[in-house]
Parts: structure tokens; C-alpha cells; sequence
């Protein structure tokens, strides 16, 4: 390929980023703009009494107050769960939740307006933890009324294949464990903030820091009872959503209907405590694991039963559910096979999806037991996965199709790049090396609203100037959506990327993308801009054959001309425009993108199916202090079979920024609670990583082209997180010979099993 | 509450602003003189994004009362390399992948040209430790040290 693609390729918006130019959400001011606090919960689960807003009604420079029967519609991003509403309605499910909003002239007097609002709550039993939520309870202490059997269960999600419990308990060698894995959240660095204009013409316009500018469109909507052609969502800038911003908001409703109630710009930003509270994050969760193998170490069996705490809604819970199950299918082949996983409403702020939604804890149990098992059997981890690799061109037991695969390589780059066989086992303790392998979806081939249209469109545009305008309703959260539009239409046409231009993320502009989520956006749109941008090709080819009296096949488009092998044709890219767009002028071409029907027939056979997957291996090496308990990760090396990398530069930033967020929640991260209330809502108490707890990283790429994929591309944004942690983990191990089943791997814990080993 | 008068130079012009007592740098920035570069990531001096220089040294906009900042020099995300050229931290931040998201970008700026102009000869462990007030979740830090690596050696030149 002579263009962009595979090519180290800068983002096209890194310049306005490096100098302060891009604009954010909360960067933007319209003239007689209000802004919008929150009245929040200070109870866990309780009816509101009284809601007394008329003090703060006549507060200097409050303009208007929402409260929860101004919009008492639900919502949520699943149809199957659409169990919020913007503000609480008659009672508060969780300390945090929005009670009340009131927009004013300055956020100070918005503020100070929200103080003057006078509630009175009456308890309920709260239900804090997900086992409170396992056990019956009376009706009017329900957090919510549809859950089954006067339980607090939001869903069970359960699938079995070919008896596992069975061959677990007459299997030769069996590995069993019990996990614990705090919460987590994606703390991104832009906090949420929404925008919204009432326009003129009684249309809304609302500018949101969102990864799913189609179903807050729909979402809106459904709440505010407004037309879909009247509301359009646009994503300007946005810095970080890693699943985060990938629900629709109550703040972007309420910010929403006080724009249309006054008529006036409101803008609604959350402080970092805000943002925390909202969280959406990875579930707290416990799982207990078996595995079995026979001699050979080949897999038999795998069993699990999951609870996952999904806090007060339910958000992605359903498919979180799921996931937690389904993606334990690979890059193992296991024929027996069987999850439950249990999804609790408890009185906590929701969780939802975050960066490897679903699998990242599960996995961690999954290769976690894999270590032990080879060190019972006295086989080398890496060796050990090796003989229970899926094989390429082919399914797993709950039939997905596996398409290309890579793992083989992944496993074999880290093993010579970290001089594992020189090294595993072999460190002077407090050291220790590990391995884990991982896999993930490239989207959902089951979109989330069951209708008969595409997963995306893009339409490409061609104008007398020259110029490719790429039309896409994909939403660049930072992890570079718009670069890969470029890359493509001028790797199809054959053209400078300064002659593509993008329009995105307009739902007034751009048509339907779904999203970025689920590690779609490259597989997807990326299909579906390859087929804009060659249709516009094949047109341009069309007129110039005519005109040249020429063969359509003849034609190349490179370098910015386009020309025949012989030079009989040798135009300039200009040249060729004016050819095209004789007698017609400006047009446009369209590309979509369908999942191929894919999958099994029984019930839950949807959840995980994907058209690709991607695979890879990661091996840590650690210092484990031995009289402080402290983990040091020093160096990883991953690999990561991506496909091919259309931007190995992006490619390599989305594993760097998987060890990142990996080593975060194996070592340092998790929510504290304390009755429901989340006591380190900040940065100082909530450990990320920062630049001097990062490791060294070794990265490799491995391409294994999928058939599929754009260019053979897949996902590279989730997958790369999962083997992180075990990987951590299982060196934590061999550093000091300590199995960690509870993820932070914190110094308490570490020192609390080296007292228990002697 | 009542405002008070007072000067503020930022990027080399001198501004006349009624402030709040208890006004933050960034809330003058952003809300009065409209320069969005400076971020709002925390608001609890933790993440480093509202990172601005006053007279040439990093100081957290978030942290620092405006009325402190009378008769100082305030250089902001806008002001740098005359907010013309990319500065070389700037310049390889882009080319080495330094950002994804953006969002911290101006404040890891702000703290890495001023280092680099005090301190000219610095290893990755130094650049590790010069930004550990700088909060990225995007990038893994790999690529932000690479290129204040990179920025670092052509400075030398």
C-alpha cells in the first residue's frame, strides 16, 4: 500500500490539541448562557417526603429548577433496561443521584440556588452490598418494582454447554478459586459537560462530551417527547470516555429541558466529585472459577458463578452480565463450558461499561487458575496455553466464529523479547515474571437497538475544490476515529490526506454510527468509509473512462494523479475532479456496514458475537518488596494481534494506554464505600497511575489480516487490558509465591499472604 | 460578595479585571479572559491540567488565587512560543503519539518546556519525575516521555 494505511500517522487534530485549540464541551459559551447545578441524594434509599423549591425559585439570579416530575420518563441505553429517570421521582436509589437541578445567570448563584431547596427524605432499607440484594425482601423495599421474586436481581445471565459441572467433578487435575475485584472506574480527564440550545426554530441543539452522540439523539428524544428530527447531538472534542460517556445522561436531559424551558444556552459541567459519583464503571465483583485438564494439560472444562454489583440502574448491566461469561470462550478452546453470572441492584451509583467490558475480571480468575495449573503440572505457563490455543477458521462451543488469529505469534514475540525461558522461575525471589493471554469482540455484530439498519454510514464527498469531506457519525473520543476516515479515503483515492476534510459526530450532518464502543469504530466505519471512498473512486473512474475512452480498470489513482500504466491517461488529481463533476457538480457516495449473520440459536447466543476477534499475550516482570508488600511493575512486553495496524502509532498508544488503566486496577485502584457513599471521589484517593509508577513497555504489533476487517484491521482499544492484570498477578507469584485472588493487588494484601505462607 | 480591582498580565498583555476574593487563576482564565486552552480536569491540584507558568515557573491554576497573581507574568498554553510555532515539546508530542485524547495536553505542556529550558541535560527517569503531577489516562505515559525525550535532544542541538 502506497498510501496512509500502516503508516505512523499523527492525528489530525494532534496540533489543536498540543496548543490548546481543540475545543471541549465546557470550552464552548453561547451569549446569555446559564449554567446548571444539582441537588444531590444524601440518602442511599429513601422516599423523597417533601421537595420544597420555592425559596430557591425566587433566589437572585436563579432563573428555573427541575425537579423528577418535570421529566418522568425512563430511559437507558439497553431497551431492555430503561430503568432511570433524569432526576428522582419519589424516591433516591443512591447517595448522589440528581434530586433536583436549578440553572442560574453564574454557576455561583446556581449553586447557591440548589442550597435553598428544601427536602425531606424517609428511609428505606438500604441494600449496600450485592448479597443484601441476593436475599427477599418486602415489596416496598424493592429498589426497583420489576425486579423477580421480591429480590434485588437486575438480571441472571446463564449459559451451559456440554455438562462442565460434570467433567470438573471427575476430572484428573482441577483448578478452583475464589475472586474479588473492587470497582473500578474509567476516570477520564475531561469531566462531563453538556450544552444545550434552544434554537429558533424550536429545534435543540446540545453539544455533549458523549461516545454515543445516536442514542442520546434517541434517547432526548424519548424524555423531553420531542420529535427525533428536532434534536441534534454534536460531540465536539472529547477528552477520554473509555466507556464512561457511553450511556446517555440524566444531565444531558436535564440541561436539555432547561434550554427548552427558558429558551436561553444552558451549560451543565460536573466537578471531579461529580463525575466520580456518576462513575458507570467496571462492577465490583465476586466469582468463583474451576477449570479442568487432562494429562496433557489440553482444557476440558471451565464453570463460574459471577455476582457483579451493578449499583442502583442499569446501564450496559445486561450485557456486562453476559460478558463476564461469553468472552471466557477464547483464545482457549474449552468444550465444556458453562457461566452464571448474577447482576445485583444494589444503593450505590450504577455501573456500567469500561475499557474490555465484562471479560477484564473474569479473565483475570481465567488465567490465574491457568498458572496454577501449570505449576501443578509442571508445565511451562506459556507452553501450557500454547497446547489449548483456538486454531484460526474456526468456532467455539457457544459458536462464535473465529476468523484470523494471531495468538500464536503474541505469545511466542513476549516469550523470546522477555527472555522468559531464561528468566520465569529462575529470578532471585521478590522478582518474578508472568503471562497471561487475552481476547475481545471488534463490535458487536448484535447492535443494541433492534431495527433493520445499518451499523453505520458514511458518505464521502466530492466538491470543485478538490476536496474529500468524509461524513461520519463516528465519535473520536481521543482514541483517533477521525485520523482512520482520513487514512482511508486517501489510501482509496489515492491523495494527500490534506485533501480530506472530516464532518463527524452531528446528528443533524452525519448519518447513523452507533457509537464507540465495544471496539467497533475501526472494524465498522472503517468498512464503511473503504466502500464510500471507493464508490467515489469507481465514479470518478467512470467519467474520466468515458471522456479518455479508456477502461475503468485501467485507471490508478496514486500519488494524486490518476493515470493508466501506459500514460495514454495522466491527470492531476484536480484534472480528474473536473472530469467527474462535468454536468453533475458536487456528489456524494455511500458506504455502510452490516454484521454477517452470525452465531447459534439459543437463547443469549448474541451476546459476544462479533465479526472478528482479536487476540493477545502479555508478559509482566515485578519486584515485590517482601517486607512492605508493595508491587513494583518494571517492564511489560505485549503483544497484540490487531489485524493490521492502519495507524501503528494509534495501535501502539491504545496497548500502552491498556497497561496503563491494566496496571491501575491490578495495583493501586478501587472505590471505597462506606454505606453507600463513595468516600475517595477524588484523584488524591483514587490511585491512577501516574508517570513515575509506569513501567517500561515493549509493544509489538502482530498482523494477522482478517478477512474482514478494513484492510484486515481490528479492534485494538479493549482487548490489550486483559492479560495486564493476570499477568501481574501470576508474577506476583512467581516473585514471592503468593496466589493474589483479590485485584488491588494492594501491600496489605501481599503482606497478609506471605504471613499466612510461613 | 464584592469584587476587587485588579491587573492581570497574561501572555504579555495586561488585563483590567474585577475579581471575586476567592477567584481561582483558572476561573479568571477560562471564564473572564476566555482562554480555554488551561483545563479544568480536577479542581483539586491533583491532575496537572490547568498547569500555567507564572514568571516562567509551573504553578496549578486551580490552586492559586488570582488577586496573588497582580504584577506577575502569566503564561498560558496559548502564550507558548508566542502561540505561533509549535514549541518542540509541542512539535513531538504530535509526531511521537504524546496525546491521544488532548485533554491533558496543555497542562503536560506547561510543565515540560519549562523544565526542559532549566534543565537542558535530562534522562527518562528525570522526565518520569518532572511530570508526576501531570495526570494522563490515555496514553500510558510512554509516548508523552518519548517525546519530551525527543524535544530534550533536539533542544541540545
Amino acid at each position: 500500500m502506497k498510501g496512509p494505511i500502516g503508516r505512523r500517522t499523527p492525528f489530525i487534530d494532534a496540533i489543536d490539541k498540543a496548543t490548546g485549540q481543540a475545543m471541549y464541551t465546557d470550552d464552548y459559551k453561547f451569549p446569555n448562557m446559564l449554567f446548571v447545578r444539582f441537588l444531590r441524594s444524601t440518602k442511599s434509599h429513601a422516599k423523597i417526603k417533601s421537595l420544597d423549591i420555592t425559596e430557591a425559585e425566587s433566589y437572585p439570579g436563579v432563573v428555573a429548577i427541575a425537579t423528577g416530575e418535570d421529566l418522568p420518563i425512563s430511559f437507558g441505553v439497553l431497551p431492555t433496561s430503561p430503568d432511570e429517570t433524569a432526576m428522582a421521582v419519589k424516591k433516591v436509589r443512591y447517595q448522589g443521584e440528581i434530586v433536583a437541578a436549578v440553572a442560574a445567570e453564574t454557576i455561583e448563584s446556581a449553586q447557591l440556588g440548589v442550597e435553598k431547596i428544601k427536602i425531606e427524605y424517609e428511609s428505606i432499607t438500604e441494600f449496600i452490598t450485592p448479597q443484601d440484594s441476593l436475599h427477599k425482601c418486602e415489596p416496598d423495599e424493592q429498589i426497583h418494582p420489576h425486579t423477580k421474586n421480591n429480590k434485588n436481581i437486575h438480571k441472571i445471565a446463564e449459559l451451559r454447554f456440554n455438562e462442565p459441572e460434570k467433567e470438573i467433578k471427575s476430572a484428573s487435575h482441577i483448578q478452583t478459586g475464589k475472586f474479588k475485584f473492587a470497582g473500578v472506574t474509567h476516570a477520564f480527564t475531561e469531566p462531563h459537560s453538556t450544552l444545550a440550545i434552544w434554537n429558533r426554530d424550536e429545534t435543540l441543539t446540545v453539544i455533549s462530551a458523549t461516545q454515543v452522540p445516536h442514542y442520546l439523539h434517541i434517547n432526548l428524544s424519548k424524555v423531553l417527547e420531542l420529535p427525533l428530527h428536532k434534536i441534534q447531538v454534536k460531540k465536539p472534542s472529547l477528552g477520554g470516555g473509555f466507556g464512561g460517556k457511553s450511556d446517555p445522561f440524566p444531565h444531558e436531559m436535564i440541561t436539555s429541558f432547561l434550554a427548552i424551558k427558558t429558551k436561553r444556552p444552558v451549560k451543565c459541567t460536573f466537578s471531579r466529585e461529580e463525575v466520580f459519583i456518576t462513575h458507570h464503571g467496571r462492577h465490583p465483583t465476586e466469582m468463583s472459577m474451576s477449570i479442568s485438564c487432562d494429562d496433557d494439560g489440553k482444557l476440558t472444562a471451565l464453570d463460574t458463578d459471577i455476582i457483579i454489583d451493578g449499583g442502583a440502574y442499569g446501564s450496559f448491566g445486561v450485557v456486562t452480565s453476559y460478558y463476564n461469561g461469553v468472552l471466557l470462550q477464547g483464545p482457549y478452546k474449552i468444550d465444556k463450558f458453562g457461566f452464571r453470572t448474577q447482576r445485583a441492584y444494589t444503593n450505590k451509583h450504577q455501573c456500567g461499561a469500561m475499557r474490555g467490558h465484562g471479560a477484564v475480571n473474569p479473565r483475570y480468575a481465567v488465567e490465574t487458575l491457568l498458572d496454577m495449573m501449570a505449576y501443578d503440572l509442571k508445565i511451562d505457563p506459556c507452553e501450557l496455553r500454547e497446547r489449548n490455543f483456538l486454531p484460526e477458521n474456526s468456532f467455539t462451543v457457544g459458536e462464535f466464529r473465529i476468523t484470523s488469529n494471531g495468538i500464536r505469534d503474541c505469545i511466542n514475540t513476549v516469550r523470546e523479547k522477555s527472555d522468559w525461558d531464561k528468566k520465569y522461575g529462575k529470578l532471585p525471589f521478590g522478582s518474578g515474571l508472568g503471562v497471561a493471554c487475552g481476547f475481545f469482540i471488534s463490535g458487536s455484530a448484535l447492535p443494541i437497538l433492534w431495527n433493520r439498519y445499518p451499523q453505520t454510514v458514511v458518505h464521502a464527498k466530492l466538491d470543485f475544490d478538490g476536496r474529500v469531506v468524509i461524513f461520519s457519525g463516528a465519535s473520536d473520543i481521543g482514541q483517533g476515529s477521525d485520523t482512520m476516515l482520513v487514512q482511508i479515503a486517501a489510501e482509496e483515492l489515492g491523495i494527500p490526506m490534506e485533501y480530506v476534510q472530516v464532518e463527524v459526530a452531528d446528528t443533524k450532518i452525519t448519518p447513523v454510527d452507533l457509537g464507540s464502543y465495544s471496539s467497533r469504530v475501526t472494524f465498522m466505519v472503517g468498512n464503511a468509509t473503504k466502500t464510500a471512498t471507493s464508490n467515489l473512486r469507481n465514479e470518478i473512474a467512470i467519467a474520466i473512462a468515458k471522456e479518455k475512452n479508456v477502461s475503468v480498470n485501467d485507471l490508478y489513482f496514486e500519488d494524486c494523479r490518476v493515470i493508466t500504466k501506459n500514460k495514454s491517461v495522466d491527470l492531476s488529481w484536480m484534472e480528474a475532479v473536473e472530469i467527474a463533476m462535468a454536468g453533475r457538480g458536487a456528489f456524494l457516495e455511500s458506504g455502510f456496514y452490516i454484521s454477517p449473520k452470525l452465531g447459534g440459536k439459543f437463547k443469549g447466543a448474541g451476546a459476544g458475537l462479533s465479526p472478528a476477534y482479536s487476540f493477545g499475550a502479555f508478559i509482566s516482570e515485578v519486584n515485590v518488596h517482601p517486607k512492605t508488600g508493595e508491587v513494583n511493575v518494571v517492564k511489560v512486553w505485549g503483544a497484540h494481534d490487531c489485524g493490521k495496524a492502519l495507524n501503528p502509532l494509534s495501535v501502539e498508544g491504545q496497548i500502552e494506554g491498556s497497561i496503563h488503566m491494566g496496571l491501575g486496577q491490578a495495583v493501586s485502584e478501587e472505590m471505597w464505600y462506606k454505606n453507600g457513599q463513595q468516600m475517595n471521589a477524588n484523584f488524591l484517593d483514587y490511585r491512577i497511575p501516574y508517570s513515575v509508577d509506569t513501567p517500561d513497555m515493549d509493544i509489538t504489533i502482530i498482523e494477522s489480516n482478517d478477512p474482514e476487517g478494513p484492510y484486515g484491521a481490528k479492534e485494538a482499544g479493549e482487548g490489550p487490558i486483559h492479560p495486564v492484570l493476570p499477568s501481574i498477578g501470576n508474577a506476583v507469584y512467581d516473585a514471592v509465591g503468593v496466589r493474589m485472588m483479590e485485584l488491588p493487588i494492594t501491600p496489605d494484601k501481599v503482606l497478609k499472604k506471605l504471613k499466612e505462607k510461613v | 460578595m464584592s469584587l476587587i480591582q485588579t491587573k492581570l498580565t497574561v501572555n504579555g498583555y495586561t488585563h483590567s479585571l474585577l475579581v471575586n476574593a476567592d477567584e481561582t487563576l483558572l476561573f479568571t482564565l477560562r471564564e473572564q479572559l476566555y482562554l480555554t486552552g488551561t483545563k479544568e480536569g480536577c479542581n483539586q491540584g491533583s491532575c496537572g491540567s490547568c498547569t500555567v507558568l507564572i514568571n516562567g515557573k509551573p504553578v496549578l491554576s486551580c490552586m492559586t488565587p488570582t488577586l496573588r497573581c497582580a504584577n506577575k507574568k502569566i503564561t498560558t498554553i496559548e502564550g507558548i512560543s508566542g502561540g505561533e510555532t509549535l514549541h518542540l515539546v509541542q512539535k513531538y508530542l504530535v509526531s511521537d503519539g504524546g496525546l491521544q485524547c488532548g485533554f491533558c495536553t496543555p497542562g503536560v505542556v506547561m510543565t515540560a518546556v519549562p523544565y526542559l529550558e532549566e534543565n537542558p541535560d535530562v534522562n527518562r527517569k528525570e522526565i518520569k519525575e518532572s511530570l508526576s503531577g501531570n495526570l494522563c489516562r490515555c496514553t500510558g505515559y510512554k509516548k508523552i516521555i518519548d517525546a519530551v525525550e525527543n524535544a530534550s535532544k533536539e533542544m541540545k542541538k
